[in-house]
């Protein structure tokens, strides 16, 4: 036997198993590999008691029946915001009242070595305002808020989530484990679109990393519920507003989903056109969450993490926005000069100037949006020790002439404009292609354009303000 | 019943044998890799409240599949 013929035989071989008998090959090493598997897999592993796998089951009939599937999202959903709402407000006024009478000390200090005014004035109420306002605002619930979705991610509910919503995000063209980037969205958004590298398709996953910013993050949330507390739950009674203000959020998130939905059906239309990708969901069993590790891992990896991502932003923008609100040119300071340049347009929008300015100059964190607008609203150049909602509402209604209007479109605006720094920054990080960070920047912009333009007008036609 | 189906149409709760894989590409190999070899033995466990996707027991994990998915494999009752 010579070489080269045995070599012809096996090129031949070769040439006869990668034409048309490929995929029977394939399968038959799948096959083995299988047939291996389950043999060793026999050997070694002994099944469970099967009471554990009924008791999965039985959870799932509950969870993802088709009448209690969704009224028990929703719950769940509502139970989140309630507990995150109500809990959080406690802690907030003690950790405000204390940083701030830490800030008393401060300017006591400055005082006592004669410093200069400008000094005083860019360091305490620009750089340290601005922190203790983002440290009592956000801690508190992002504290309570981490540790129970973690709960929910542990337990193993989350997939369930995916496995219910399915149906929706394949009518737009979406992947059903956006579900999941979206849950994280919650935390915070740059989280979220990290995690839509568990989506394979790239098409899918850029719709999921595109419309992630619909769903608000853990910076817009005090906002949200700061403004839902004053102005629905303002108009019940105190016992009733938590629970009330708890609606008026989720209602919000609800809206948010839906266009999340509606948007990602646009983009498989248009830009982003094609055929869902295949999809693959693993149920996993449900497991009873290991709670000392969930606060652990919650508070280290999540709630950690956001402050100190947020402070690191809120400590030098509240030093410039202090400039620009205290920089004069003739009588007015850039931050006023700025807002009545944008006030005709804002006005369209049911904002007004001031307030759009806070959305643009809070690009940095979201969370720095409110401190902003109430910086620029009190004469004094420097954000309001305001530790109360009370304060809040007072300065809003009654000296800026806010009205209902102005808080619906303002939380719609939270809900649908540009995402923050951060965000844009890992957008671009994960893409690599700057046109999708500018669509990332133009698409919740111009949702909330259009809406807030709409809303507006609608209710002054309609003549409800 | 005899004679084959698609996965997808196989009713809740019964048993079916993987006959084949009528995929292409990427699909297939996503299938395969699931364990779904002829032969297989899969439990159909629950649709989703509106429908699809379907759950599955595939060699003991419970997997959802869309509908796109699961009508390409046939299977025979079990």
């Amino acid at each position: 036997m010579s070489l080269p013929s045995s070599l012809g035989q096996l090129v031949e071989e070769a040439q006869r198993l990668s034409g048309p008998l490929q995929n029977t090959i394939r399968d038959s090493i799948v096959n083995s590999i299988y047939t291996t598997a389950e043999s060793i897999a026999a050997g070694a592993v002994t099944t469970g008691d099967p009471e554990r796998t009924d008791w999965d089951r039985k959870i799932d009939n509950i969870l993802t029946s088709p009448v209690w599937g969704f009224p028990i999202m929703l719950g769940l959903l509502v139970l989140v915001f309630w507990v995150t709402i109500t809990g959080a407000n406690i802690p907030s006024a003690m950790l405000a009242e204390g940083l701030f009478w830490i800030e008393a000390r401060l300017t006591d200090f400055f005082m006592a070595v004669n410093a200069p005014a400008w000094l005083h004035g860019f360091l305490v109420l620009g750089v340290y305002r601005s922190l203790a306002w983002v440290v009592s605002v956000m801690l508190p619930p992002m504290a309570i808020f981490f540790p129970m979705f973690t709960l929910l991610e542990d337990s193993g509910y989350l997939p369930r989530v995916a496995f219910n919503l399915d149906r929706f995000f394949k009518k737009a063209g979406a992947h059903g484990k956006q579900a999941l980037t979206m849950s994280m969205g919650f935390g915070c958004n740059a989280a979220g679109i990290i995690a839509c590298r568990v989506i394979d398709s790239p098409r899918e996953r850029l719709i999921a990393t595109l419309t992630n910013v619909f769903v608000p993050c853990n910076g817009r949330f005090p906002t949200l519920i700061a403004l839902a507390m004053i102005f629905v739950g303002g108009s019940v009674a105190l016992s009733l507003a938590g629970a009330v203000a708890t609606l008026a959020v989720a209602g919000l998130v609800v809206l948010g989903i839906a266009i999340t939905l509606f948007v990602s059906w646009l983009l498989s239309k248009t830009l982003l056109k094609g055929t869902p990708s295949s999809f693959t969901l693993e149920l996993p069993p449900y497991r009873r969450p290991q709670i000392a590790q969930v606060i652990l891992r919650s508070m280290l990896d999540r709630t950690i993490f956001v402050l100190t991502r947020a402070m690191i932003i809120a400590a030098p923008a509240g030093g410039i926005i202090w400039i620009l609100a205290n920089t004069h040119i003739g009588d007015t300071s850039i931050l006023a000069a700025l807002a009545g340049w944008l006030d005709p347009f804002a006005q369209h929008m049911g904002l007004d100037g001031f307030i759009l300015t806070a959305f643009i100059l809070g690009l940095p964190a979201n969370e720095i949006v409110l401190p902003i607008l109430i910086m620029s609203y009190v004469s004094g150049g420097a954000m309001m020790e305001l530790d109360s909602l009370a304060a809040l509402r007072q300065l809003l209604v009654d000296q800026h002439g806010w009205t209902w209007l102005t808080a619906l479109c303002t939380m719609i605006f939270i809900l649908c404009h540009w995402p923050c720094g951060t965000t844009l920054f890992t957008i671009q990080k994960e893409q690599h292609r700057w046109r999708w960070t500018l669509l990332a920047v133009a698409i919740p912009t111009a949702m909330g354009i259009i809406l807030c333009i709409t809303v507006n007008y609608l209710a002054q036609g309609l003549g409800l303000i | 019943m005899y004679g084959s189906t698609t996965l997808n149409s196989a009713p809740v709760g019964s048993f079916v044998l993987v006959k084949e894989v009528n995929a292409e590409g990427l699909t297939r190999r996503r299938l395969l890799d699931l364990g779904l070899v002829p032969g297989t033995r899969v439990e159909v466990i629950r649709r989703s409240p509106v429908g699809d996707p379907i759950a599955f027991n595939i060699r003991g994990a419970v997997i959802a599949l869309r509908q796109e998915e699961s009508s390409k494999v046939t299977v025979i009752d079990s």
